[in-house]
C-alpha cells in the first residue's frame, strides 16, 4: 500500500499580538489562510477541503466555531473537519490534513490553526471547577512546576538552565517579524530578575498570551510539481497520547512522546537524531521544557539534556538549533502554537526563514505537546522528497 | 487500488432522558467492553483510536481528556479527537486506514445533554458577534426551516406528524431507543413544530470498530464494507441558504457514490420531522427505501453521537443481512448546515 507524498507548499501565519482588537476571529483565521494561498500562489477554489484545528471552545466561547468559520475560509461546498488534541492540536491538525493527502482523499488542503485568547480568559477556561477532581492549580504553570522540579533534581541541573533557554527564545523573537514578543532590551539579568511565578518558572521563562492564526497548504506531489517555492516533504508523522494520570507516569520524559518520536524517526529512516536532524522546532510553553525535550526526543541521554542548552548548542547559531522562531515563549496563541512548530520547520527546509534562517536545513523536526504531558504530536519535513 | 475498509462492530448505551448518576466516562466504558468484545479485540491491538466528543456539553475543557483514560491509552496509543459528532471521527480514522498506516480502528462518541439546557447550550455555535447574543435556541432555527418547506408546499404539519410517528413505530425494534411506540404530538414548541416533532433530549455513547481488507474478514462474518464516504459543509448565515434543500448533502452523497446503485436502506440524522424532509428529497430516496429501521434521531438523540449511530445502525443491519447496500447520513450545525454521507455494502450473497 503506497502513500501519496505529501508537500508543504503554502505557508501563513498572522502578527501574533496580546489582542488582536482589529479582527474578528474570522478575519483572524483568514488572514493567516490568505498567506498561505498567497505563498503558494493558489486560490480558494484550489483547495479541495479544509481541517481546522484549535484548543478548547471556551477560550473564544464558541462552540464549534467551525461551523462559523466556514465562509471566512472558503470551505462553503467542501469538507471541512475540526480537529481537538488540547495543547498538540496545532500539530494533530496538520497531521490529519496530511493524512488526506497521503491517502489521495484530497490533492490539495488547506490547514488552518487558530486561537484569539483575547476573547476570553484562557487561565479560567482552564480553571472551571469539576467535582470529585483535582483542580488544574490555577493555569497550566502551577500543573507543570512539579515536574521541573522533578527534572532537576533527577538530572542535577544547575538552576540558571530555564533562564539560559528563556534568554535565547526572547533574542529569537527578535528576528522573526511575526513573533509576539519583541523585547529589544532582553538580557540574562533581566530574565533572572523578574518574578517567581510557580517555583522554580519566572515570569519571563513562561509563554506569553496571544491572539494568531498559523495556516498551511498541503499537496501531493502533482501540486508539488506546479509550486512557485521550494515544497517541504513530509518525511515522518505521528501522534501518541496515553492517561493523565496514573501510578508510574513519568511527568519527566512521558513514554508517549518518546514512542511518538520513534514513530517519525523510524518513518524517515533517522538512526541518530543529533546527527540526522538539522534543527528542532519544539512546543516548550515553560523554558525548562527544552532540555525536557531534548532528552524526550533522543537528542539527548537522559540526565544530559541541560548540558547542550548550557553549552549553547541549541542557540541560533549552534550545532543542533532549538525554536529559531522565538518559540513558543514568544509567540502562544495556544490552539496555534503546535501548528506554528510545524510551519517553521516547513520555512526552514525550504529556506525562507527569513533572518532567523539555519543555513543548510534540510531535515528540521516539528513539535507538539498537550494535555497534562499526554498529547503529542511529531513532524519531521525535508528539502528533498521522501524517496530521494 | 484503494484499501477496502468495514465497520466490523457496532455498540452503544441504551439512551435515556437522564444518566445523572454516571459520568461520562462511565457512560462511556461499557459500550467500549461491549464493542470490542464482539470482535475479540483488546485496546492494545488497535492501531488508531479516535473520537468525537464536545467540551460544550460537558461543561468544561479538555473533557475528552478522561474518556481517553477510560479507553486504556496504555502503552501509549496512536489517537486523535475531533471536537464533532463521532462519524467525523470515523472519518478521520478511515482516512487513517486507507493510507495503510492502520489495519484497525476504535471510533467512539458520547454526549450527555442532561446537566444543562441543549436548547440554550446550541446557541453558542452561531456567529458569536451578531447572532450568538440573541440566543435564538435550535428548535426555534429548526421552527424557521420547517416553515420555509411549509411555505414551499414541500410539507405540512400531519405530514411532519406522519413522520414522527412512523419513525417511533420504527423504535420499537430498537432495544436502545429513547422514545419508541405511539408518542404524543404534543402542543407547538416553535410554530410550526410541536413536541413530537423534535428529537428526544438524551444522553448516550457508541463505538465502532473499522478495519481494512482481510482484516476486517477475519474479525466478522459479513462486514459493511464503506464503499464511499464525503461530508461537505455550507455557509453559515441562514440568510443565505435555501433552507428547503440541502445541497451539501446531495454533494457528499454523489462524492460518496450514493446515486450510483440504489440503496436499500437509509439512516437519517434528522433531529425535526422537518430535516427528514428535506433529506429525503436531496438524497433522492424512493418509497422502496427503508428509512430509520431504527427510530433514527427522533427516537434517541445523544448529541454528539447520534452520526456514528446511524453509520453504526446501517452497518450492523448489513453484518446480519437485514441489508446489502445502506446509506448512513450525518449531521452538525443549525438547520443542517453540514452533512457527512456513507455508503455501506455487504458482500454479494
Amino acid at each position: 500500500m503506497s502513500k501519496e507524498p505529501v508537500a508543504v507548499v503554502g505557508i501563513g501565519q498572522t502578527r501574533h499580538v496580546a489582542a488582536r482588537r482589529d479582527v474578528s476571529i474570522a478575519g483572524l483565521v483568514r488572514e493567516a489562510a490568505r498567506r498561505a494561498l498567497d505563498d503558494a500562489e493558489l486560490t480558494w477554489a484550489d483547495v479541495d477541503a479544509v481541517v481546522i484545528g484549535k484548543a478548547p471552545d471556551f477560550f473564544e466561547g464558541v462552540m464549534m466555531p467551525e461551523l462559523y468559520l466556514a465562509d471566512a475560509l472558503g470551505a462553503v461546498g467542501k469538507p471541512m473537519l475540526r480537529v481537538h488534541t488540547a495543547g498538540s492540536v496545532g500539530g494533530s491538525t496538520a497531521l490529519v490534513a496530511a493524512t488526506q493527502v497521503a491517502a489521495r482523499v484530497h490533492r490539495t488542503v488547506l490547514t488552518v490553526a487558530f486561537e484569539k485568547q483575547s476573547e476570553s480568559n484562557a487561565m479560567w477556561g482552564l480553571s472551571l471547577p469539576i467535582p470529585f477532581q483535582q483542580p488544574l492549580l490555577a493555569g497550566a504553570g502551577g500543573f507543570f512546576a512539579p515536574h521541573v522540579r522533578a527534572y532537576m533534581r533527577r538530572s542535577g541541573a544547575p538552576d540558571h538552565i530555564g533562564a539560559l533557554v528563556a534568554y535565547k527564545d526572547r533574542r529569537n523573537a527578535l528576528k522573526n517579524p511575526h513573533a509576539h514578543l519583541h523585547e529589544h532590551d532582553i538580557t540574562l539579568e533581566k530574565v533572572q530578575a523578574s518574578p517567581m511565578l510557580w517555583d522554580p518558572i519566572r515570569y519571563s521563562e513562561t509563554c506569553p498570551s496571544s491572539d494568531g492564526a498559523c495556516a498551511m497548504v498541503l499537496t501531493d506531489r502533482a501540486g508539488a510539481a506546479r509550486s512557485p517555492r521550494p515544497a517541504a516533504w513530509l518525511h515522518g508523522g505521528a501522534m501518541r497520547s496515553e492517561p493523565t494520570l496514573f501510578a508510574g507516569k513519568d511527568f519527566v520524559s512521558p513514554r508517549a512522546g518518546r514512542d511518538c518520536a520513534a514513530d517519525v524517526y523510524r518513518q524517515a529512516g533517522v538512526t541518530d537524531p543529533r546527527r540526522d536532524i538539522d534543527a528542532v522546532e519544539m512546543y516548550v510553553p515553560f523554558s525548562w521544557y527544552e532540555p525536557m525535550w531534548l532528552e524526550n526526543l533522543g537528542f539527548a541521554a537522559e540526565g544530559e539534556g541541560w548540558k547542550l542548552t548550557e553549552a549553547g548548542v541549541t542557540e541560533l547559531d549552534g550545532d543542533l538549533p532549538v525554536n529559531m522562531s522565538g518559540g513558543v515563549l514568544s509567540t502562544n496563541p495556544i490552539g496555534a502554537s503546535g501548528m506554528i512548530r510545524f510551519a517553521e520547520a516547513a520555512l526552514q527546509v525550504r529556506g525562507q526563514a527569513g533572518e532567523h534562517q539555519v543555513g543548510g536545513a534540510r531535515r528540521v523536526l516539528g513539535h507538539a505537546y498537550g494535555g497534562g504531558s499526554q498529547f503529542f504530536a511529531m513532524w519531521l519535513v525535508g528539502s528533498a522528497p521522501p524517496d530521494a | 487500488m484503494n484499501r477496502e475498509i468495514a465497520v466490523v462492530a457496532f455498540a452503544q448505551t441504551d439512551h435515556r432522558r437522564t444518566s445523572e448518576e454516571l459520568s461520562e466516562v462511565e457512560l462511556l466504558m461499557p459500550v467500549l467492553h461491549d464493542v470490542l468484545a464482539r470482535t475479540g479485540l483488546r485496546t492494545a491491538d488497535l492501531d488508531f483510536v479516535c473520537s468525537g466528543s464536545s467540551d460544550y456539553l460537558a461543561g468544561r475543557a479538555f473533557s475528552f481528556t478522561l474518556a481517553l483514560d477510560g479507553v486504556g491509552a496504555w502503552p501509549p496509543i496512536s489517537e486523535s479527537h475531533v471536537e464533532m459528532d463521532g462519524a467525523w471521527a470515523l472519518y478521520e480514522a478511515w482516512t487513517k486506514l486507507r493510507t495503510g498506516d492502520a489495519d484497525t480502528a476504535l471510533v467512539y462518541a458520547y454526549g450527555k445533554s442532561s446537566p444543562g439546557s441543549l436548547r440554550d447550550v446550541l446557541t453558542r455555535q452561531l456567529d458569536p458577534y451578531y447572532v450568538a447574543p440573541l440566543w435564538p435556541d435550535s428548535v426555534a432555527l429548526a421552527a424557521l426551516q420547517a416553515q420555509a418547506l411549509i411555505d414551499a408546499g414541500d410539507t405540512d404539519e400531519p405530514a411532519l406528524a406522519a413522520v414522527a410517528a412512523r419513525n417511533r413505530e420504527n423504535a420499537t425494534a430498537n432495544p436502545h431507543a429513547q422514545l419508541r411506540g405511539p408518542v404524543p404530538h404534543g402542543d407547538h414548541v416553535v410554530r410550526p413544530l410541536r413536541r413530537g416533532d423534535c428529537a428526544p433530549v438524551g444522553d448516550g455513547a457508541a463505538a465502532v470498530i473499522l478495519a481494512a481488507g482481510e482484516r476486517a474478514r477475519a474479525l466478522t462474518e459479513r462486514p459493511a464494507w464503506i464503499r464511499g464516504i464525503d461530508h461537505r459543509v455550507e455557509a453559515h448565515g441562514l440568510g443565505v441558504r435555501d433552507l428547503t434543500d440541502s445541497p451539501s448533502t446531495r454533494l457528499a452523497a454523489e462524492h460518496a457514490g450514493a446515486f450510483e446503485r440504489p440503496v436499500d436502506t437509509a439512516e437519517l440524522h434528522a433531529p425535526f420531522t422537518s430535516q427528514e424532509i428535506v433529506l429525503r428529497k436531496a438524497l433522492r430516496l424512493g418509497d422502496g427505501v427503508r428509512v430509520n429501521p431504527s427510530g433514527g434521531a427522533l427516537a434517541a438523540h445523544p448529541v454528539m453521537a447520534a452520526g456514528l449511530i446511524r453509520i453504526g445502525e446501517a452497518a450492523a443491519r448489513i453484518h446480519r443481512g437485514a441489508s446489502d447496500r445502506a446509506l448512513a447520513h450525518a449531521t452538525s450545525g443549525p438547520c443542517l448546515q453540514q452533512n457527512l454521507v456513507a455508503v455501506l455494502e455487504g458482500d454479494p450473497r
